[in-house]
């Protein structure tokens, strides 16, 4: 996402222009704008005329248009996002106060405003909102650390792209593979049938060109992780091989093709994956790995009941209460999920302790990404978590719900 | 009601009217008499003068209800047709001929009353029993010889029964009005018969089967309480008239013309009226000689005994077209061949027709019945009540058995070595996977072979999938589940364990092996087939040809094993070992002749899974199965499931319900252990083939169950109380139960709690640690097919991380 135009004020209410370029962007924008912001984007709406005589006309125009944000709706699978809301200037065609849905749209700038009312019943720019900015700016350049992983097991398989902030989920392939019986080679059959129908998948998803003209271009190909139990991963990667004896195009895609092990074909055995040493060195350092890292580091320190970690939302504030996330170790990890938050109450609450912990206690502050497997994992656990510089003594919180 | 009974009351009921007279009510008794002298009188003045005797004015009376009036009228009527007759030069026979057709009352009046005069005192002894078996028996024993053949006993059909039917064939198209003769023909066709049927169930002499039918004289006595009823009414309501079985008669005088029609139409209504028909009977048999008697007084009674047993000849010889016609498709005939189906009456030719006629129609009505049920691929239910079936079936005891172990213990060596031992696998496909195994430098892999028949296993000598074979004992069927040992193939391991009643735990006890299997998949599976519910575990400790039959070797494991289990949760007496070596096949068939053996005096593994105890399953809970696979079993049945019935039973021609897909499909055919069969029970080994479904709705973890009866529901989030292997803390973790496996996560952490009470220690733990029992959520992202009670495990990052019971 490309940084058009700052008017960030000081008191935190200001604008921003930017300019999303990839479809991760759009994921970004889904965390950046709120209900209650004012969105600009260019758009596209029907018009509907009455003539004195009665008759209709109605034609599609080109407006640009500026609504206050009512709701959002993402696809992560497609990178979309709708943003409803009702219009606020007015133009030829369209009245103050009409609902519209903004479709933002990749290069095209839109610009959003947060405003701090009078009263400051609105966020305006706080500190994680500034923070998700420059994370969707991406400010460090070290982007593009891309990956294609294929999580599969007999007769299932996940095709995922891994981003720098989300795990989408692109397809999923499930297969009836009939069980190895006696004397029969049905299973054969139907697992090399199964491998046939993942990898057409994989190239659709990946758009591969497999023509033998591809092989000249130099357009580099993302690395495509093979993860299962036992051997399936391997047979698939061996079906590739078979596969691009007779498609010379296919055989650009060997060289960044890796086999993992992985525990089971569903997606939550990603963390495994990405935590293997032969995918740890294609993707470095991205933020997934170091997100993953922190999890694990953290659901270590609960097994080892040193009191030193803890999760939920009672019990973390509990804990920042106590000065226990601060200097010295003390972690606080939030899903950006609560970030999310319809409730603006509910937004400011996190805010305040996520600046809390950042500013006065002295503690590191980790945002993860709801849509990446540590960040699910996060969630599972109620979304927050931290990790303490001494023992808390456990609380009872059974009043609770 | 059988036929025996009706002619058994009919039988009484002759003797019941006589009875009637008599009938000890001293009130009734006087008014009788008081209106018998009124009717005499009546008679005496009335015009044209007739005389009449007591009896006969007492029987008209009975019939009338006392109605005095009328009781003179019909007197009057009839012995002016008798002087008339007298006139004539009337022989036997045309008296009987008449005394059905014209004026049918007439006849039948007098042989009820002189019947009545014979039979009054027998059943009331005082009679001299001279009189009684001259009278009765004697006429009637022949008569019962003449008609035994008579289409009503069954039995075989005479000559002359066999031609009377055919005439009364013909005579049944002719037209109604012929049918009034019917009333007395049936009557003398039956007079034999009662006795006839009744002679057969005892050898009683007839004096005392009379002496008997007073006991069970109970219908007489209602009759009579009822006749005291219609005594007080003046006119006799129809309403009172009908459940006694004499009324018809004196109403025959009355209106005549409508008898036949009256008598037809209640015959037509039920058994219970059809005594009537019989109760006629013997009087009719009298009334002929009693005719005789009033026509030809002068006769001694053995001549007219004689001649009446001629007249009941010519009766037959003549009128015998209606008699047929009335006994033939009489209403209690069809009624009994359609209640007990069971005997035939051969006898009976249209009866049994009519009966056969019905029997076609309702199978035709179930044909359209079954026609309606499936829409695509119709298969017929056989409707079987299976577990009788099962009852009856007898099987040998069977048992399924799952072989665990750490990876390379030896247990598909070991059960192919078993297999091959009991004659399971034939020697020549041995030496042909010894041969293949050899060619790509696996030589020792040749007996796992057999049970390792995927490309993939073979090639890396290593089992991924379970494997089920079967073999027999003299006393069991065995079914070995053959269950991978690597880690990665433990969900495939859990669906093995999902259908097995015990295990038996392979043990490599060479130098090294053991101690890392202990930690590895050793451990991990004993726990998980205890937690999956088997009770018995046998230990065999593989390979002790490598360590030389060492016996300390062996007991080191054997108390380190033990201590183990017994800790997992086995009882002791539930753990046997035994030290084998499944390579060369020492102690598993035969025992071990390596001298070094000498030590282990204990039982073979054969010996030792002999005696496992047969295993009860819930045969009468709703069905519940759990696809372990989905494939094409041939060109006749494009799909078929396999799996083991966890409870419930089922038969061909059953709707089933696939979940969590909610589609239906019809049970086309199925095969218990590879034999087909109608139906299958709980703990059998099925493969099920399927119509009327789409295989896109089947995967293997699906439950199948009964449409009709409480079907699965598919749930999205349940609570389990676990035992905790690992830590749990909220977290993404797999669930398996057999076949089912599916991504989920531990929602809520609601409490540990006490192993023994199961009360809760601590509520909301934020983690659990190893070892503990817990109760928790767990939700999962679509709906799957579970229940309480059923065992799931929880399985994370490749490891078991709980197993535990729904709630």
């Amino acid at each position: 996402m490309r940084l058009i135009k700052n008017k960030v004020e000081l008191n935190g209410s200001g604008t921003v222009t930017l300019c999303p370029e990839e479809p991760e962007d759009m994921w970004h924008a889904y965390n950046l704008i709120r209900p209650g912001d004012l969105l600009r984007a260019s758009a596209i709406r029907k018009v509907t005329t009455t003539q004195d005589t009665g008759s209709t006309i109605s034609s599609r125009v080109h407006l640009n248009l500026e609504i206050r944000v009512k709701n959002l709706d993402f696809d992560p699978q497609s990178s979309q996002l709708h943003v409803g809301g009702q219009i606020v200037n007015e133009t030829p065609h369209t009245k103050i106060g009409q609902h519209h849905t903004l479709d933002l749209e990749l290069n095209r700038n839109f610009t959003l405003e947060k405003e701090i009312g009078a009263d400051g019943e609105g966020v305006g720019w706080d500190s994680i909102a500034v923070q998700m900015l420059k994370d969707a700016v991406d400010e460090g350049g070290n982007r593009r650390a891309e990956a294609v992983a294929v999580v599969m097991q007999e007769g299932i398989a996940h095709i995922c792209f891994i981003g720098q902030f989300q795990t989408i989920l692109k397809q999923k392939v499930e297969m009836s593979v009939p069980r190895k019986r006696m004397g029969g080679s049905e299973h054969d059959k139907g697992m090399s049938k199964f491998y046939q129908t993942t990898l057409d998948t994989l190239l659709r998803q990946l758009d591969f060109n497999t023509s033998i003209t591809s092989m000249t271009s130099s357009e580099g190909v993302r690395p495509v992780l093979l993860a299962s139990p036992g051997f399936v991963a391997t047979s698939f990667q061996k079906h590739i091989q078979t596969v691009a004896t007779n498609s010379p195009g296919l055989k650009r895609l060997l060289p960044s093709i890796v086999v993992v092990h992985s525990a089971s074909g569903y997606l939550h055995s990603l963390s495994e994956v990405l935590q293997s040493p032969a995918v740890k060195t294609i993707l470095a350092d991205t933020k997934y790995a170091r997100e993953t890292k922190l999890m694990d580091d953290f659901l270590e320190q609960l097994r080892k009941e040193t009191n030193k970690a803890t999760y939920g939302p009672r019990e973390v504030e509990s804990a920042v209460d106590q000065g226990a996330v601060g200097r010295g170790g003390g972690v606080l990890i939030i899903s950006n999920r609560l970030f999310r938050s319809q409730d603006v109450a509910e937004r400011k609450r996190w805010v305040s302790l996520v600046d809390r912990v950042r500013d006065i206690e002295g503690g590191d502050v980790r945002v993860l990404s709801s849509d990446h497997e540590s960040g699910t994992r996060l969630d599972g656990l109620g979304g927050i978590a931290a990790l303490c510089t001494f023992p808390i003594p456990d609380e009872d919180f059974s009043d609770e719900e | 009601m059988s036929r025996h009974r009706m002619k058994t009351v009919s039988y009484d009921d002759d003797f019941e009217d006589d009875d009637g007279y008599d009938s000890p009510d001293p009130e009734e008794q006087e008014f009788l008499e008081q209106c018998t002298k009124d009717v005499l009188g009546q008679l005496r003045s009335g015009e044209p003068s007739v005389t009449a005797t007591r009896d006969e004015v007492q029987e008209a009376l009975w019939h009338y209800y006392n109605d005095v009036e009328k009781s003179a009228n019909y007197l009057r009527g009839k012995k002016a047709k008798e002087i008339q007759k007298k006139q004539t030069p009337a022989t036997a026979k045309p008296k009987v001929l008449a005394y059905p057709i014209p004026s049918p009352t007439t006849s039948p009046q007098i042989a009820h009353f002189s019947a009545s005069e014979f039979f009054r005192d027998s059943p009331w002894l005082n009679v001299p029993s001279h009189r009684k078996a001259d009278i009765l028996v004697e006429p009637l024993y022949p008569r019962m010889g003449l008609l035994g053949g008579a289409p009503e006993s069954s039995g075989k059909v005479s000559k002359l029964a066999a031609l009377a039917a055919a005439r009364k064939k013909k005579e049944g198209e002719k037209p109604p009005v012929e049918a009034t003769p019917a009333v007395a023909t049936p009557s003398a066709d039956k007079t034999p018969e009662t006795p006839a049927t009744e002679a057969k169930p005892s050898s009683l002499s007839l004096r005392e089967r009379l002496a008997a039918n007073d006991k069970p004289r109970k219908p007489s006595n209602g009759i009579s309480t009822l006749r005291s009823l219609g005594k007080g009414s003046p006119a006799p309501s129809p309403l009172l008239k009908k459940p006694t079985p004499e009324p018809m008669k004196p109403e025959a005088p009355t209106e005549p013309g409508l008898e036949g029609p009256a008598e037809n139409g209640q015959a037509d209504h039920k058994e219970k009226e059809e005594p009537e028909v019989n109760i006629r009977a013997p009087p009719s048999g009298f009334a002929s000689t009693i005719v005789g008697d009033s026509t030809r007084p002068t006769m001694t009674e053995p001549s007219h005994l004689h001649s009446n047993t001629a007249d009941l000849i010519r009766i037959y010889g003549q009128d015998l077209t209606e008699p047929f016609d009335f006994a033939g498709p009489s209403p209690d005939d069809v009624v009994v061949n359609a209640q007990s189906s069971a005997k035939g009456f051969k006898s009976k030719q249209p009866a049994a027709k009519s009966a056969g006629g019905k029997k076609a129609q309702g199978d035709l009505a179930g044909g359209m019945g079954d026609l309606s049920v499936a829409e695509k691929v119709n298969v017929k239910s056989k409707n079987l009540d299976v577990l009788s079936e099962y009852k009856k079936s007898n099987r040998k005891k069977s048992a399924n058995f799952v072989v665990i172990g750490h990876v390379d213990a030896g247990k598909s060596t070991l059960m192919g070595r078993l297999l091959a031992d009991l004659k399971a696998v034939d020697q020549r496909t041995l030496e042909k996977y010894k041969r293949e195994a050899e060619k790509i430098g696996k030589g020792s892999f040749a007996l796992a072979w057999v049970l390792d028949q995927g490309t993939e296993e073979r090639a890396r000598g290593v089992t991924i999938d379970i494997a089920t074979n079967k073999f027999e004992t003299e006393n069991t069927a065995f079914t070995i589940v053959d269950a991978p040992g690597h880690r990665d193939f433990v969900p495939n391991m859990i669906a093995g364990a999902s259908q097995a009643d015990f295990a038996v735990l392979v043990i490599d006890s060479s130098t090294g092996k053991f101690e890392s299997g202990l930690k590895g998949q050793t451990k991990e599976h004993a726990l998980l087939v205890r937690s999956m519910g088997v009770q018995k575990i046998i230990v065999a400790v593989n390979k002790m040809d490598s360590v030389q039959w060492d016996k300390e070797r062996f007991d080191e494991i054997e108390q380190q094993v033990s201590s183990f289990l017994t800790t997992a949760g086995f009882q002791p007496k539930n753990i046997a070992f035994v030290p084998c070596s499944g390579i060369q096949g020492d102690n598993i068939t035969r025992r071990s002749e390596d001298p070094n053996v000498s030590w282990y005096t204990g039982r073979t593994l054969v010996d030792e899974l002999e005696t496992s105890e047969p295993y009860s399953h819930a045969l009468d809970k709703p069905l519940r199965m759990t696809i372990a696979d989905v494939f094409r079993g041939s060109v006749q049945n494009p799909l078929s499931i396999s799996g083991r019935i966890e409870a419930g039973s089922l038969q061909v021609g059953d709707e089933l319900l696939t979940m969590p897909s909610g589609e239906k499909a019809t049970i086309r055919s199925l095969e218990v252990d590879a034999d087909v069969s109608d139906w299958a029970v709980a703990g059998q080994n099925v493969v099920l083939n399927l119509a009327n479904i789409d295989p896109v709705h089947l995967r293997s973890g699906d439950v199948i169950c009964h449409s009709s009866s409480s079907p699965i529901k598919n749930i999205t989030s349940f609570t389990t109380k676990v035992l905790a292997f690992e830590h749990l803390m909220p977290s993404m973790v797999d669930i398996h139960r057999g076949r089912l496996h599916v991504p989920g996560r531990i929602s809520k952490l609601v409490a540990t709690l006490d192993k023994g009470s199961g009360a809760p220690v601590k509520k909301k733990p934020k983690i659990v640690a190893p070892g503990s029992v817990a109760r928790i959520v767990v939700e999962v992202n679509q709906g799957v097919p579970l229940e309480a009670p059923t065992r799931v495990v929880l399985r994370a990052g490749g490891e078991t991380v709980a197993a535990g019971l729904l709630e």
